[in-house]
């Protein structure tokens, strides 16, 4: 029990990594990014390009990794979120949907349909663990995945409430045209914050990667953990996507233990659950949830 | 001083153009199984569905301002309900009416919390259903997860009946569907809808119900999608869950709206029919054929937003499917 508590808390930690960059993007650009599961998955790819082909470490792999996929969301917002957010709130979500039918395939015809995994990149730390009292046994490499994840979510918040970029990015979230009146560059901080989010993605791919194999079509299955804990925890700080991301995790496993194929159904109820008590500021209410009453008509 | 008159109509001469243009298209599906056999109606079904499925997502993300990634879930639980509702002892074609009625009910009650989300969150929250419905289909024995299982029922009529029935059911869902549309569209509702499409906060501004006029949309489409499963099912006469609620439905649905003309009937049935011509081209490229629509599709998004309709449509005089009012003034 005790080990599946902990399993869980460290899944939990995967998933907060998942979903940092989402969040970033949302709660910053206003943007959910449906091909955030896919570029995570490009960025695997990219590790898996640079350590296993051409043999460096995975710590410099993730390093090019991070300038290359920060210099892809500057390219994708310039080109793509910018204009597209032009034309109202649906056009970045059909680009970006569109985006990520283009990677998920194109993914498949340069890499084929084989599982590829980062573990051999690191040998032995992918079966190292630590031993708690009572012979439980922790992977290592989970423990520095949530180690990972508070790291990332630590630095990011400091960026946005302590750094002069950060001032300038949540000045351009919250009031773009104020922003370029008082003489920011929307464009160039947008591109900028577009660009950090997949950066951490980098990050997410590592972890990816190292937990399990993938193949090209993995995106979507991450794309929909990311935004469950994002959902699950709610919006304001990117604390509450750790939150978010320990329920989903405790909800999966709770579910796999009811019955085994119950794991990413108990992910999915975690989030309708999350719905409903988000749907009537947190009291349910069947009278409003019908939409009897005209308070509840939405926001 | 004359005193100008106003003579208010609601279809001109490309209106009756079209209208003629579309019976007659609708009398050629229907004659369909005399002269192209079993294999032309299975291919005409494919081109019908394709219509319903672009005609039902134009209606939530054109009208409604709802882009869902998620209908493969009333399009493959009604494959589903179709499934289990003919092994209880229904007639297939019993089935398929009662799994356009599921799915619209399945619509309501799925209308009453996704609709509270907002645009990223819907569009994803709808995927997330969907993906919840496929795990639970999978877990239904008589499917046996990813195996899946034959409509075998539909072996009580013979090949050729079966194949003809299918394709003008198919067809009479189809003309369902638009007079349906038309009627809505043309109705109080459909002034509140356009309103919606236009702008939504001025919309609300002058009193029109939003959440009202967007959960009739959603459940229309729910049913029109549903439909489209249990017709794509009937035809292909094989259930696996994965072909019914893989997301390249919803990249079909993106690609014909987007291309055609968001917001317009004409559009999505130029871009259903624009598709159907490019799957049967191109359709066994695979997995470049789907870059190929998924790039098309981002093309349009953000170089002609407003799709092929968008171009053709204000060159033309007067609406091709009359949704709205002419007023001539002559001075008398």
């Amino acid at each position: 029990m005790t080990s599946q508590l902990i399993n869980a808390i460290l899944l939990g930690g995967y998933y907060a990594v998942l979903a940092t960059g989402l969040a970033f993007m949302y709660s910053v650009m206003n943007v959910i990014n449906l091909a955030h599961g896919a570029l995570i998955v490009l960025s695997a790819y990219g590790l898996w390009l640079l350590g296993g082909n051409l043999g460096l470490p995975l710590p410099v792999a993730m390093a090019i990794m991070v300038v290359v996929m920060f210099a892809v969301g500057m390219f994708l917002q310039r080109v793509v979120l910018s204009r597209a957010s032009g034309g109202g709130e649906l056009l970045p979500i059909l680009a970006t949907f569109g985006i990520s039918i283009i990677l998920d395939n194109l993914m498949f015809q340069v890499f084929g349909a084989d599982s590829l995994s980062l573990a051999p990149l690191v040998g032995d730390l992918s079966w190292a663990s630590f031993e708690l009292p009572g012979f439980i046994f922790v992977g290592k490499t989970s423990v520095y995945i949530l180690l990972a994840a508070i790291v990332v979510i630590a630095g990011l918040e400091w960026l946005l409430r302590r750094t002069a970029l950060g001032h300038r990015i949540q000045a351009v979230s919250q009031d773009r045209a104020t922003a370029a009146l008082l003489g920011i560059d929307t464009q160039r901080t947008a591109a900028i914050a577009t660009g950090i989010a997949l950066a951490t993605g980098v990050i997410a791919a590592t972890a990816m990667g190292l937990r399990s194999a993938w193949g090209p079509y993995g995106g979507s299955a991450q794309l929909l953990f990311a935004f469950e804990a994002v959902v699950i925890g709610g919006l304001g700080s990117l604390w509450r996507v750790l939150a978010g991301a320990m329920v989903l995790a405790f909800a999966q496993s709770l579910a796999a233990m009811i019955h085994p194929q119950g794991f990413l159904i108990g992910g999915h109820l975690a989030f309708l659950a999350a719905v409903f008590i988000r749907l009537r500021g947190g009291s349910f209410d069947l009278k409003s949830l019908l939409g009897l009453t005209r308070k509840g008509a939405t926001a | 001083m004359s005193t100008p008159s106003l003579t208010i109509t609601r279809s001109g001469p490309t209106a009756h153009v079209t209208m003629t243009l579309l019976a007659i298209a609708a009398v050629a599906i229907a004659v369909i199984p005399f002269v192209l056999g079993v294999a032309g109606s299975g291919r005409a079904v494919a081109l019908l569905v394709y219509i319903l499925l672009a005609l039902m997502w134009n209606a939530l993300a054109g009208f409604a301002g709802l882009v869902s990634i998620g209908q493969t879930l009333f399009f493959g639980f009604a494959a589903y309900t179709t499934i289990r509702l003919s092994d209880a002892g229904l007639d297939p074609f019993l089935a398929i009416l009662a799994s356009i009625g599921i799915g619209a009910a399945l619509g309501w009650v799925t209308s009453l919390f996704m609709l509270s989300l907002k645009d990223g969150e819907f569009a994803i929250g709808m995927w997330v259903l969907s993906s919840l419905a496929h795990l639970c289909v999978n877990l239904d024995p008589l499917i046996q997860g990813e195996t899946g299982i034959s409509l075998i029922q539909m072996n009580a009529y013979a090949l050729e009946t079966r194949s003809a029935l299918i394709l003008w059911l198919a067809l009479a869902v189809t003309i369902a569907v638009i007079a349906a549309m038309l009627l809505l569209l043309r109705s109080r509702t459909g002034a509140a809808i356009t309103a919606i499409r236009d702008d939504e906060l001025g919309a609300r501004s002058i009193g029109v119900d939003v959440l009202r006029t967007k959960r009739i949309v959603f459940v229309l489409a729910a049913a029109g999608t549903a439909a489209a499963g249990a017709l794509w099912l009937a035809s292909a006469s094989n259930f696996q869950p994965r072909a019914f609620f893989g997301v390249q439905w919803t990249a079909y649905m993106l690609f014909m709206v987007l291309v055609g003309g968001l917001g317009r009937i004409e559009g999505a049935i130029i871009g259903a029919v624009l598709f159907f011509a490019i799957e049967t081209w191109f359709g066994a490229y695979g997995a470049w054929y789907l870059v190929g629509l998924g790039a098309i599709a981002v093309l349009f998004a953000l170089l002609l937003p407003k799709g092929l309709w968008g171009w053709i449509g204000p060159r033309l005089p007067g609406e091709a499917i009359p949704t709205g009012y002419i007023i001539e003034k002559s001075d008398i």
